[in-house]
């Protein structure tokens, strides 16, 4: 596949690992959080930790959409998904997070229309073709995936469509990173910077990161040599006593985003006042909802939601891994009560959540693991 | 959720200029192109494809940049290593 | 031993204990081939008909009467959409049974067929469905015996579910079983995965996606008995990858001999037009369904052999080796990923493509 394979040549991996490898200061341990939940799948899909020295650490951050929903606001998007008059359209992803009282395929068990489509434009179709339901989209996702769902609510509205309205969770960026920087617990290097969300937002809006914290970010991509590159890039910058943004993911992020995509989000939609993230709790500007010229699209307007917060479970410490603070292995109960078929909470769900991954990919030691594939 | 997909294009449709047809691999979608207004989008381009919508025209160039960049990395990996080994301080 | 090690001991140790079915209702998940599916034939109906016959869990059961060993099988197809790009419902009602069968080292001779159809289900698709699984039959030289019909009101059953039940006779002095792979076996698949769940996510229309892929429906029996011929004593088992995929039948393997199998992702063979799909998607192609490839755990010292001969009969052509048996770390699958890191392969969890088979 062109603009993906050549991306993922073992060859230069090894070259790559090795550059990094000089940069790294004797005794001197550097910890990177990725942002995206994009790249923690990707890091753990290839296996790129292995590439990595023992004294460069990855951490997984807030990046995963799914994962920071919290649970009250899911049983409102059942709640909604429940009414017979009622068609759910949903990504895959969100079909299994579990809210206070069951996930979106348990409700599917018990009888709710609840459909996974692939586009929000899927889920226009439904409408047309399905002129006596309520369809619903339940958008989620940061500004990589909100333009989207503006422009289908503008395609629905030039159609007049009638039936169609979107339960909006779309998050941004910017809001979780300056959480993550005002965070005591966490002492980061610099930052690999989400790319998709970049196509949209740009690289400006990282500037504040090396202007008022001195720490470096790197805008990667998705594939295994973006990562490593992205990584040798921070350690350059590091190295040379410089913290800028800069940008490896060249051959798709326009240094000033997309303009029309913004455009449209802006359009539709607006910052909700403040928003409660999973783990990380009420962050102020930080969520979208559907502007009141746009209500006949809200499916918030449209259908009562209970709106009640619900406490994460008492066991589930998955605030502190969206921080980065522990890893996967490290929550109580990591891989035994909290398994991907059994999942407590959000981060073992998604397939971005970084438990998830660590799960499914990395759940053993990279000693034991090399021994096996050995000669 | 950030999944995006190069893909190419191979088709536009006369009476809808926010379509264009994208193929992955030999798989082949209708996807919308609206995000890209404002910019030249035809057959043989390469967009970046995130639930149904093109982000981003992919930049050949850059990429082919990009690319010389790593393998350049990659080279100046094997001549140090080289020049290592033929150099003697003793 | 550090503290994640501490950890993974754990998880370890909980993936052992034996299996519960924690659930009140039956989920697509249990219908999909992983991780639910085997929990609920394992804490379910292995605990309810319990006896030696069943315990294996083969695909087929393995039965003596009268001093010869038939093998004994039974499937139900339940696809959506009935009709797809290479097949339909009646040619994996055919197939699947007859793989089964052929998964024991057995010659496939005789199916039932139970048909329950939905009231209002046109008379012209069943006469069509019929004759897909005659000719699928007649390739297979199997015959259909017996057989059942029900019909259930409007609203049920969607259209038309099959079952076909099979029975083979193994004349062939083989033991086969997933609990017999050891360390220095050699993997094999017969040829590119995923072609069959692919083509029924993009038949069912939804996605717009438009392309060339078809189903792999085929009778597997001449396969396995080319193989078996060419190397009669080094098969240790041989699984047909349907729901679940590689992926799920590697973990079984793994799971029951409690070896390692270590799998060489850039060895996995892929029609270019699959993996594109499933990159759109964003689906594993290790967990999608086929309907006409197996994978053969075989003595590493054959496995040339072995490649040949499956290469040399007509289905086999894309046949390879994909991977490896180790011994350690026990029960689990491994993937060494084209780009030269390592990762962990587990049984398929949820169910990405509902009702494909």
């Amino acid at each position: 596949m062109r603009f993906v394979d050549e991306f993922r040549d073992a060859e230069t991996a090894r070259a790559l690992a090795a550059r990094i490898a000089s940069l790294c200061e004797p005794g001197r341990h550097y910890k990177f959080m990725e942002v995206c939940g994009g790249h923690t799948h990707t890091i753990y899909k290839h296996g790129l930790e292995d590439y990595l020295p023992e004294a460069v650490a990855l951490v997984h951050g807030p990046g995963c959409p799914v994962c920071v929903i919290p649970m009250g606001r899911l049983d409102d998007a059942i709640a909604i998904a429940e009414r017979p008059d009622v068609i759910m359209t949903t990504f895959g992803d969100m079909m299994r997070v579990p809210g206070g009282r069951g996930s979106f395929f348990d409700s599917k068990a018990n009888g709710a229309d609840i459909r996974m489509v692939y586009s929000p434009l899927d889920s226009l179709k439904i409408a047309r073709q399905n002129p006596d339901r309520q369809v619903v989209f339940m958008a989620i996702g940061f500004e990589t995936t909100a333009p989207s769902t503006a422009m289908t609510v503008l395609r629905a509205k030039a159609e007049g469509i009638e039936n169609f309205s979107i339960f909006c969770n779309h998050v941004t960026i910017i809001p979780a990173i300056k959480a993550i920087l005002d965070s005591p617990d966490l002492r980061l290097d610099g930052f690999l910077g989400p790319g998709h969300v970049s196509t949209v937002i740009g690289c400006r809006p990282y500037e504040f990161i090396p202007a008022l914290h001195g720490k470096p970010l790197v805008c990667a991509g998705f594939e295994p040599l973006d990562i490593l590159a992205s990584v040798a890039m921070l350690l350059e910058q590091l190295a040379q006593g410089r913290a800028e943004v800069e940008n490896q993911y060249t051959r798709v992020v326009p240094w000033n985003g997309n303009p029309k995509a913004l455009q449209v989000i802006n359009e539709v939609m607006e910052l909700r006042p403040y928003f409660e993230w999973r783990g990380l709790g009420f962050i102020s500007h930080s969520a979208l909802k559907v502007r009141d010229s746009y209500a006949a699209y809200d499916a918030e307007a449209r259908f009562p939601v209970p709106g009640v917060r619900v406490a994460d479970p008492k066991a589930c410490q998955c605030g502190e891994v969206l921080k980065g603070v522990i890893k996967p292995w490290e929550c109580k109960v990591f891989g035994t009560a909290c398994t991907p078929e059994t999942p407590i909470g959000t981060c073992m769900v998604s397939s971005e959540g970084a438990c998830a991954a660590y799960y499914n990919f990395g759940r053993f030691t990279r000693e034991r693991v090399r021994v096996a594939i050995g000669p | 959720m950030c999944l995006g997909i190069p893909g190419e294009v191979v088709e536009l449709y006369p009476d809808r200029p926010d379509l264009a047809k994208v193929d992955v691999s030999g798989v082949r979608r209708a996807i919308n192109i609206g995000l890209l207004e404002g910019e030249e989008v035809g057959p043989g381009d390469w967009v970046l494809i995130h639930v149904g919508f093109a982000l981003s025209k992919i930049d050949e160039e850059e990429a082919a940049a990009a690319l010389s960049f790593l393998e350049g990395i990659g080279q100046a990996y094997d001549d140090e290593l080289a020049a290592l080994a033929e150099s003697r301080i003793d | 031993m550090t503290s994640e090690q501490h950890v993974l001991q754990r998880i370890e140790a909980a993936r052992q204990r034996k299996p519960r079915i924690r659930e009140e209702r039956i989920t697509l998940s249990h219908g999909a081939g992983g991780k639910a599916t085997h929990v609920l034939v394992e804490a379910l109906f292995l605990d309810a008909f319990r006896n030696p016959l069943l315990e294996p869990l083969e695909d087929q059961a393995v039965l003596c009467v009268g001093g010869q060993r038939l093998a004994f099988t039974t499937d139900s197809y339940v696809v959506s959409p009935l009709f797809f790009p290479g097949g339909d419902i009646g040619d994996l009602a055919v197939n699947g049974t007859v793989n089964d069968l052929a998964m024991s080292g057995a010659r496939p001779l005789y199916l039932s067929c139970a048909f329950i159809l939905e009231e209002g289900f046109p008379v012209a698709d069943l006469e069509r469905i019929a004759a897909s699984m005659a000719a699928a039959a007649r390739a297979a030289g199997v015959s259909i015996v017996t057989g059942d019909t029900k019909v259930v009101q409007k609203g049920k059953a969607d259209g038309c579910y099959v079952n076909t039940a099979g029975v083979g006779v193994l004349e062939r002095p083989v033991e086969l079983g997933a609990q017999r792979c050891r360390p220095g076996d050699a993997v094999i698949v017969s040829g590119p995965i995923g072609d069959h769940g692919i083509t029924i996510m993009l038949a069912r229309g939804e996605l717009d996606i438009e392309s060339d892929v078809t189903s792999d429906t085929a009778p597997l029996h001449e396969l396995v008995g080319g193989l078996l011929d060419a190397v009669p004593d080094g098969i240790r088992a041989l699984r047909d990858a349907t729901r679940g995929g590689v992926a799920t039948i590697l973990n079984e393997m793994a799971r029951a001999s409690n070896v390692a199998v270590v799998v060489d992702e850039s060895t996995v063979p892929v029609r270019p037009e699959v993996n594109g799909a499933c990159e759109i998607l964003g689906i594993d192609p290790l967990y999608v369904a086929c309907e006409g490839r197996f994978v053969a755990v075989v003595d590493g010292a054959a496995a040339e052999t072995a490649v040949a001969a499956l290469r040399t009969v007509p289905g086999g052509e894309g046949a390879c080796v994909i991977g490896h048996v180790k011994d350690d770390p026990p029960g689990l699958v491994l993937l060494k990923t084209g780009f030269g890191g390592t990762r962990i392969v587990d049984m398929l969890v949820g169910d990405p493509l509902p009702r494909i088979c």
